[in-house]
C-alpha cells in the first residue's frame, strides 16, 4: 500500500513539473530571442522560422509556439486533477475536478439546453484555453489571445459549429430562414452571419490587445515622469524609477487578470449561445418524427 | 517626399483620433447598463449575482464597436504608416 502511494506521488510531481516546464522554456526561449532594444517598444508576434509551402509560406509566429506551451501545461494540469481518482473521495483535487465538471455541465444545461450537454467538454476547454492564454502574459510572455490568427481559429471553427447545426434541418430550410421577414432583407442577413466569427474574434483579440497597449503606453509615461521628476538629481539616484513602482501592476491585475478571465467567459458563452441559438431543435424533432413514420 | 510622408503620418493621426469618436456610445451604452443593474440591486438585493453577472456579459457585448474602433485606430497608428511609406517609397523608386 505504501509503495503504491510513493508511486503517485512521484506521478504527482512529474505532472506538476511538466506543468511549469513548458512555461520556463517559454521564458527561456524569449530571453534568448528577444533582441535587445532601447526602451519600451509595441511589436506583434514575432516570426521565430519560416516553413515553405505551395501557395503561402508558412511562419512559425510566437503566438503558435505560445499557445502550444499553454495546451501542454493545461493538458497536465487535467491529468494531475483526475488521475487517482476514486468513487470514496481520498484527494482534495477530486473535490476540485469534479466542482469544474459540475459548474460547467450546469452553465451548458442552462444556455444550450439538455440536447447540447455533450458540448461541456468542448466549452469548458475552449474556456480554458483562452483564460490561460491572456493568464500567460502574467509571466511576461507573449499572449497567443493577442494576435488576431489564434483567436480568429478559434471563431472560425465555432462558425463550422454553428452552420453544422443550422444546416441540420436541411439546406433548403436553411436559405428559408434567411429571407424571413421579407426576402429583401436576405443580404443583411447574409450579413449578419458571416460577421459572427469576425465579431467574435476581434472582440476577444481587441480587448487583450488593447491591454497590452495601454499597459505599454502608461509604462512609458510613468518611465518620462519619473526622469522628469527625479532627472536632475545626481549619480544614481536620478535613475530610480519612482513612478514605475507599483502602479503598472494595478492596471496589470485588471487588463491581464480579470479582463482575460472575463473575455474568456464571454467567448465560451457566446459559443454557447450561438450554437444552441442556431439550432432549429423543434422543426428537427418534428422531420425525425416524420421520418420514422 | 517629405511632404508627402508627412500627409500619411498626420492622415493616419487623424483618423485614429477619429476612429475614437466611436468610444462615445459604449461609454453611454455601458453607463446605462450599470445605473439599471445598481437600481435592480437596489430593489431586489438577493438577486445581486445575477444581476451583476448579466451586467458584466452585456457591457463586454455592448463595448464591441468600442473595441472594433480601438483596433483600427491601433491599425492606424502602428502599423498604417510603415506600410503606407514603403509603398510610397516603392514608387517614386519606379519612377
Amino acid at each position: 500500500m505504501a509503495a503504491i502511494n510513493r508511486k503517485f506521488k512521484v506521478l504527482d510531481a512529474f505532472y506538476i513539473a511538466m506543468m511549469i516546464l513548458p512555461i520556463l522554456c517559454g521564458i527561456v526561449l524569449q530571453v534568448l530571442t528577444k533582441p535587445q532594444s532601447e526602451g519600451i517598444t509595441l511589436t506583434g508576434a514575432r516570426i521565430f522560422f519560416t516553413i515553405p509551402m505551395p501557395i503561402q509560406n508558412f511562419p512559425v509566429t510566437e503566438a503558435q509556439v505560445n499557445s502550444a506551451i499553454v495546451m501542454i501545461s493545461i493538458f497536465f494540469l487535467c491529468l494531475y486533477l483526475t488521475h487517482g481518482m476514486k468513487e470514496h473521495i481520498e484527494l482534495k483535487r477530486q473535490h476540485f475536478a469534479e466542482l469544474i465538471v459540475e459548474k460547467v455541465d450546469a452553465l451548458v444545461k442552462d444556455n444550450m439546453g439538455e440536447y447540447f450537454m455533450g458540448y461541456s467538454a468542448f466549452v469548458i476547454s475552449i474556456l480554458a484555453l483562452s483564460a490561460f492564454s491572456s493568464l500567460l502574459s502574467l509571466f511576461g510572455l507573449f499572449p497567443p489571445t493577442s494576435d488576431v490568427n489564434i483567436v480568429g481559429g478559434w471563431a472560425i471553427l465555432v462558425f463550422f459549429l454553428i452552420m453544422y447545426y443550422k444546416l441540420k434541418c436541411g439546406p433548403l430550410y436553411y436559405l428559408k430562414g434567411l429571407t424571413e421577414p421579407v426576402p429583401l432583407l436576405a443580404p443583411i442577413n447574409l450579413i449578419s452571419e458571416l460577421s459572427t466569427p469576425i465579431s467574435m474574434a476581434f472582440r476577444h483579440y481587441g480587448n487583450v490587445l488593447s491591454g497590452t497597449v495601454i499597459s505599454i503606453l502608461l509604462a512609458t509615461a510613468l518611465g518620462g515622469l519619473s526622469s522628469l521628476v527625479l532627472g536632475s538629481l545626481p549619480g544614481i539616484l536620478g535613475d530610480i524609477p519612482l513612478f514605475q513602482i507599483g502602479i503598472p501592476a494595478v492596471l496589470s491585475i485588471y487588463f491581464d487578470v480579470f479582463s482575460g478571465c472575463l473575455q474568456a467567459f464571454i467567448f465560451a458563452m457566446l459559443t454557447m449561445m450561438n450554437i444552441s441559438s442556431g439550432f432549429p431543435l423543434e422543426e428537427y424533432r418534428k422531420r425525425q418524427l416524420k421520418k420514422k413514420a | 517626399m517629405e511632404l508627402a510622408i508627412g500627409i500619411i503620418l498626420g492622415c493616419c493621426a487623424l483618423g485614429a483620433g477619429m476612429a475614437m469618436i466611436a468610444g462615445i456610445g459604449p461609454g453611454i451604452g455601458e453607463g446605462n447598463a450599470v445605473a439599471k443593474a445598481c437600481e435592480a440591486i437596489g430593489r431586489q438585493p438577493e438577486s445581486k449575482g445575477a444581476v451583476t453577472s448579466t451586467m458584466l456579459m452585456g457591457c463586454a457585448i455592448a463595448e464591441t464597436t468600442g473595441i472594433y474602433a480601438l483596433v483600427i485606430a491601433i491599425l492606424l497608428i502602428f502599423v498604417a504608416p510603415n506600410i503606407l511609406v514603403d509603398i510610397l517609397v516603392e514608387t517614386m523608386q519606379s519612377l
